[in-house]
């Protein structure tokens, strides 16, 4: 997949010495596009045909299971691209790295995407952890990483583009819907000990005291990975919540929704609302074990418009019939697709003019599958919080949609 | 002279080794790499002192860490700490509730500065502390374990213990330390920027002239009297006991002693790299540093530099090549060496060294043989015939 050679580097310099020196006497196809020397002034990784650009997911460990699918959208998107001619008539080449799901890796190989490689923009990372590892060396090196997960916000860095929602998006309005359609007045939080569940919490617990007037009758995190969910299942039987409001992450899902199951806990007496459940997730728990149970998200597969079904149909057919695509998948998918509307726009591959095109605010892509995204001054996205009902086939059905919310990475009295 | 010769260097082949590797990390490498592959270099050879200690601890002195994680991340926690403290001034933390504070302190409700963190603000403590309380935390396992004759398997399990409850509470207290994400965006020292080239060229030289500092200690402790008895306590524990020596205090003492220099390697982990997570705590990266020291030679300390450089070039490398693939390749190297050179590459190099001398041994006896052969005593009465 990934091509590798020592005298990569050489090489793209040469030819770029040789485009910039022979603009205006070439006469092939590509002299239409913009001279090289034009589009890129920063040394990247561009030639009068290519346009080099780095995937950096897990493939190995215990993330690839989720990251799977993020890469393969990204391959998608470029695919597409290239079919279409490319971006300012260059193909869109890629280098993969493997981050192993080892944040000081992603650190290494996002180092060696931008200073061996000089790729143009990086599409990767994961979990926030790896991407707190990564970022420091994006800002160091200037290059331009989108990123696809929902994560707790906090954050807004010059070299990232946030594709996935942050936290406030995800859950105020997923919480004014419960809080509405099943009248809940008291909530138990459980979620996986970490950052992003921690401050999905938290901005959960002031909006359902401050705003929604409801009560939080228990708050509880289990380590990563822990499998045993016996006495978080007692308390809920005693204090009877409204609702469950979980973030319980990767493979303790597993044994979460299957303990909860086999305590009578279902969907039937318990209102249940995770954050943390998208169809990649619902592959390993079965569908069987989350019937009737609700997860907030700003995308389910069995989204009917055209964009998506276009998208669904180019998904199986390029990675198989019985791949499916959760919210992460195709909010990756939208990052090359944002980084070409960026591109044309500016006529330049240089991060910084990237950069000032996409925080002008008006990059928008109306042809996502998840509806309409615009992209904000503040590097995120506006999106639409949208409400699943979790089937036996392990499809959900949307059952709610709110409007487009602005993204706010630092909501002011959430802090 | 002869103190510096044989105590220090380890004679002819410990100097000869000593002065390959010195020129190798101290000249070859920076002149022939690139910024960017010195700089992982550099974060490769902090993992060879952990794999010296375990020369000490495991190739001489038999006792098997499985948790040399434990000190490497306390001393990398160490001086995380001092430059997050450094990151997280008033003013550029001014976005926070609580402005002042480390950014994820803020994140968990957090609203001043733990008692623990407060002495790292100084950069004299801090270092102190990198050396003092990694080894005084060695102290106290060693202490509970040796003296009550806690040995062998039973002792590798319980520094494997030890690594998984220190890495669970390092998560599981995430206001105090960062959780999972462990402790990031590091940018300057004492107000000097740390990221720039300048500053990566001189950590580089700094750990190479640690690592190589380190080794001359070791190979001092190795070749005294206490060298000696770590040997024989390996062999036979019992007949050094019965000879009257305590046992216990020498092998708390090697064991403080390794867990200083995994610290000190910790610590410099954490300058190069500009970050600190739980991920350098636990059992993975424990047992990842035993394999480099059987890999590259469990008696030899210069080996284990060249075993650690090597399978970190070779994890690097394959899994650039074939991001798909790398781990399997990994692993034939791993099953190769383990079966092939069960002395790992130090002992690779004995004996082929061993066999080109020897064959040049032959040769030079070859001629000598062909020059005498006019003087041989048949030849002579053929030729008196």
């Amino acid at each position: 997949m990934s091509k590798q050679s020592p005298f990569r580097c050489a090489r793209t310099k040469l030819k770029t010495l040789i485009a910039s020196t022979s603009v205006g006497l070439m006469l092939t196809a590509n002299a239409v596009a913009l001279p090289t020397a034009e589009v890129n002034k920063t040394g990247l990784a561009v030639t009068d045909d290519t346009v080099t650009v780095g995937i950096l997911h897990s493939l190995t460990g215990t993330m690839a299971i989720s990251e799977t699918g993020a890469q393969e959208a990204e391959k998608l998107a470029i695919k597409q691209i290239n079919d279409m001619g490319g971006i300012l008539g260059r193909k869109i080449e890629i280098i993969q790295e493997d981050g192993a799901s080892d944040w000081p890796t992603f650190a290494e190989k996002s180092r060696k995407l931008l200073v061996k490689d000089k790729v143009a923009a990086v599409f990767g990372c994961w979990t926030s952890a790896s991407r707190k590892a990564a970022l420091p060396v994006f800002e160091k090196e200037n290059g331009l990483l989108y990123y696809p997960t929902f994560y707790e916000g906090l954050e807004q860095s010059k070299n990232v583009i946030y594709t996935g929602q942050e936290a406030t998006q995800q859950i105020i309005d997923g919480l004014n819907w419960v809080a509405k359609e099943k009248g809940a007045k008291t909530f138990y939080l459980i979620g996986s000990d970490y950052i992003w569940p921690r401050t999905s919490m938290k901005i959960a617990r002031k909006h359902i005291e401050n705003v929604l007037g409801g009560k939080v009758v228990g708050e509880q995190y289990k380590p990563l990975g822990d499998t045993q969910f016996g006495s978080v299942i007692n308390k809920i039987r005693l204090k009877k919540p409204d609702v469950i409001y979980a973030a319980v992450v990767g493979g303790s899902n597993v044994a979460w929704f299957k303990q909860l199951k086999a305590a009578g806990i279902t969907a039937k007496k318990q209102t249940l609302l995770t954050i943390s459940v998208t169809e990649d997730e619902v592959l390993g728990i079965g569908g069987e074990n989350l019937e009737g149970f609700y997860s907030i998200m700003k995308y389910f597969q069995s989204q009917d418009n055209p964009n998506n079904k276009a998208f669904v149909a180019a998904f199986k057919e390029m990675w198989g019939e019985d791949s499916v695509i959760g919210d992460v998948t195709q909010a990756a998918y939208l990052g090359p697709w944002l980084w070409k509307a960026a591109v044309e726009r500016a006529g330049s591959f240089d991060i910084d003019k990237v950069v000032a095109v996409s925080e002008v605010g008006d990059i928008e892509l109306t042809t996502a599958p998840e509806g309409y995204v615009k992209l904000h001054p503040n590097h995120h996205l506006w999106s639409v919080a949208r409400v699943g009902k979790w089937n036996k086939d392990g499809q959900a059905e949307v059952v709610y949609e709110s409007e487009l919310i602005e993204p706010d990475p630092f909501p002011a009295g959430y802090q | 002279m002869s103190f510096v010769y044989n105590k220090l260097m380890g004679g002819k082949e410990g100097l000869t080794g000593f002065i390959l590797l010195a020129l190798l990390v101290l000249v070859v490498f920076p002149l022939c790499l690139d910024l960017f592959r010195l700089n992982l270099v550099g974060k490769y050879l902090t993992y060879a002192f952990p794999a010296i200690s375990l020369v000490l601890l495991w190739g001489y002195g038999g006792i098997l860490s499985l948790g040399q994680g434990i000190f490497f991340g306390l001393g990398g926690y160490g001086m995380a700490m001092f430059l997050k403290l450094e990151a997280s001034s008033p003013e550029n933390t001014a976005i926070q509730s609580t402005p002042g504070i480390p950014d994820f302190m803020d994140w968990n409700q957090l609203t001043e500065l733990p008692w623990f963190w407060e002495p790292f603000g100084s950069f004299a403590f801090t270092i102190a502390a990198i050396l003092i309380i990694p080894a005084a935390f060695a102290y106290i396992i060693g202490a509970a374990m040796f003296k009550r004759r806690v040995g062998g398997v039973y002792f590798a399990i319980i520094t494997q213990v030890i690594a998984v409850i220190l890495t669970i509470l390092i998560v599981g207290q995430q206001g105090y330390t960062g959780g999972i994400n462990g402790i990031t965006d590091l940018r300057t020292l004492n107000g000097w920027d740390m990221t720039s080239d300048y500053a990566k060229y001189l950590f580089y030289l700094i750990n190479c002239a640690l690592l190589l500092g380190v080794i001359v200690l070791s190979r001092f402790i190795l070749t005294s009297k206490f060298g000696s008895l770590l040997l024989a306590i390996r062999d036979k524990e019992d007949r050094v006991r019965f000879s009257g020596y305590d046992v216990s205090n020498f092998k708390i003492f090697v064991f403080c002693f390794a867990a200083l220099i995994s610290a000190i390697g910790g610590a410099m982990f954490t300058l190069q790299v500009g970050f600190m997570s739980p991920s350098f705590v636990g059992i993975v990266p424990s047992i990842e540093m035993v394999i480099f020291a059987a890999v590259g030679g469990r008696m030899s300390l210069i080996g284990v530099v060249y075993g650690t450089l090597l399978i970190n070039f070779g994890k690097t490398a394959f899994s650039e090549s074939f991001p798909e693939l790398w781990l399997f390749l990994m692993g034939g190297l791993f099953i190769s060496v383990v079966m092939f050179f069960p002395n790992g590459l130090a002992g690779l190099w004995q004996d082929y060294g061993h066999h080109i001398t020897d064959r040049f041994k032959f040769i030079t006896r070859l001629f000598k043989r062909k020059e005498s052969l006019p003087l041989d005593d048949t030849a002579k009465s053929e030729l008196a015939n």
